[in-house]
């Protein structure tokens, strides 16, 4: 991967208490690239997310975003990191009080003095880029879940952020919303000359648009590569996950005793 | 059985211990909390609009409920009163007694256990609400504080509304005890009138009730926002929490007014 990487992760660790969640992930973000990261539910993706935001320390390792160390910075160096970084959370997590143009308005009008005529053009910029210019009117009670998750989109972009990251954008839409965010992400990520971190488990979806992607599991990388060289891995994981096979490396059950084992026991409740 | 006895023993004082031990946590995570309120207050202040907001949120639509109520209390206290204070031949004191009563006392806590119920329970939910679908964790990856932007107007907000609330109840109050004993019993306008003013003193008896009022503000505003920014974040959690928010202010309204008329009225 390219020298100039935006994020640098090396053998970074995260616990919660006793249980390890990350066991000493290494991985560049180039700048300008959109990178996928998938895994199965549970194997620590959003988690490496909110590490990369600093919401959360690591445990170990080191992380480092534009060359500055984000579990050593300050409250305030974190929070003007963060301005130069966008999030698109998994259901929008839109704010339900303010409308559509409100909510794309929300950063513009907390971190700069612009004034509001200009706001107003660049909220419906923004708008128009995710094709609701139409509907900054409405409150998000009223969108679908697509509608939602583009006017997410919207706010994420509000400031031109360096780094959009993206957490299961693709979580619970139809196709068609599926393929229309998809691009939006892809088209997005080249006209704002950002850097781009997608957390997903839609393979299919991911590998049309991405430029490398990451697998996790159980907390640690098990394959990355283009999406050319992961739909032709032989690697066992890969194969399972990118034709969804049920049985494979990952397994279906959560462990557990023998199933007669448990049948057998007398008195077991719960 | 003696080594099941000690298990039991010992289970229960691990319980105990458990217990208390989290309950210590929470109160020292609760009182870091109001220090953060605190020092992100600025914000309520610079920005006034959030501040007004929950005033009229909290305070403005809590009206109906404090009118009607304390309406009521006035009118339920110039009955009771006048049935008293007429055996011993003094029912011209019944002004004096509404008055006493609904400044000193029944104001400041009717009004706060009212304000809890109305405004502390929709607080919790709104912040424990916001907790549950990411509003807040998207408020804080946008580099805006939650503390400061969601959770200490609401504070303010209530801390401001519950003494104008409280006098709004104990004048409204004093109209109810007006409307029956001197409309209805007939009671004597002038001795009603004149007998409260005679008697009810500025700073002993209206100020100290203003200043219980503004302590039960602080309490069950902190109790509101906390419990919601604490909320587990699922349907169960947020519930669990308005729940809290209810009984732990009504308990702190009622041991702090013990307190306080402690200090107040009997100069201990």
């Amino acid at each position: 991967m390219s020298a100039d990487s935006l994020v640098k992760i090396t053998d970074i660790n995260f616990a919660y208490d006793d249980r390890a969640i990350l066991k000493g992930i290494t991985m560049e973000i180039p700048r300008g690239q959109l990178v996928a990261i998938m895994g199965n539910s549970g194997c620590g993706k959003t988690t490496l997310l909110r590490l990369i935001g600093g919401q959360l320390k690591p445990t170990g390792g080191s992380l480092l975003v534009d060359g500055q160390s984000v579990p050593g910075m300050s409250h305030d160096e974190l929070y003007a990191m963060r301005r130069r970084m966008g999030m698109l959370f998994q259901f929008g997590a839109l704010f339900t009080d303010i409308s559509v143009f409100d909510n794309v308005a929300y950063l513009m009008r907390e971190h700069t003095d612009l004034p509001e005529e200009m706001i107003r053009d660049m909220v419906l910029m923004k708008l128009n880029a995710v094709g609701l210019r139409g509907a900054h009117t409405l409150m998000p009670s009223e969108l679908s879940g697509g509608m939602a998750r583009r006017v997410a989109l919207a706010r994420a972009i509000a400031l031109d952020p360096m780094l959009i990251m993206y957490d299961e954008p693709f979580a619970g839409l139809d196709p068609i919303s599926m393929g229309v965010i998809g691009q939006l992400i892809r088209k997005l990520n080249d006209a704002l000359g950002a850097t781009t971190i997608l957390v997903t488990h839609d393979v299919q979806e991911a590998l049309q648009i991405v430029d490398y992607v990451y697998f996790v599991s159980d907390g640690l990388i098990v394959a990355q590569g283009t999406p050319d060289e992961i739909r032709a891995s032989s690697d066992p994981f890969v194969h399972q996950f990118v034709y969804g096979e049920a049985d494979g490396p990952v397994h279906f059950h959560y462990p557990a005793p023998p199933f007669e084992q448990d049948l057998m026991r007398s008195g077991a409740h719960g | 059985m003696v080594e099941k006895s000690v298990s039991v023993l010992i289970e229960l004082i691990r319980g105990i211990g458990h217990h208390v031990n989290d309950g210590l946590q929470r109160l020292g995570f609760a009182a870091r909390f109001f220090a953060m309120v605190l020092v992100y207050s600025g914000q309520s202040f610079r920005r006034l609009h959030l501040t007004i907001r929950e005033i009229y949120f909290c305070g403005f639509q809590s009206l109906l409920i404090i009118l009607v109520s304390g309406l009521f209390i006035g009118m339920v206290l110039g009955m009771q009163g006048y049935e008293t204070l007429q055996r011993y031949g003094s029912s011209e004191a019944l002004g004096v007694l509404v008055a006493l009563s609904l400044t000193r006392e029944l104001g400041p806590v009717v009004a706060a256990l009212l304000f809890a119920s109305r405004a502390g329970s929709a607080i919790t939910a709104e912040i424990g609400l916001m907790k549950a679908t990411e509003q807040l964790t998207a408020m804080d990856m946008m580099a805006v504080n939650p503390i400061a932007r969601v959770v200490a107007p609401r504070f303010w907000g209530g801390v401001i509304s519950m003494p104008l609330l409280a006098a709004l109840f104990s004048a409204v109050g004093v109209f109810g005890g007006y409307l029956i004993g001197v409309v209805f019993i007939g009671v004597d306008e002038g001795a009603f009138w004149s007998q409260m003013q005679g008697s009810v003193d500025f700073r002993f008896d209206v100020w100290n009730g203003v200043v219980k009022s503004f302590v039960f503000g602080v309490a069950v505003s902190l109790i509101a926002v906390f419990e919601g920014y604490d909320a587990i974040p699922t349907a169960e959690g947020v519930s669990g929490s308005i729940k809290r928010t209810v009984v732990n202010s009504a308990l702190a309204i009622l041991a702090l007014d013990f307190v306080l008329t402690s200090f107040m009225f009997r100069g201990l």
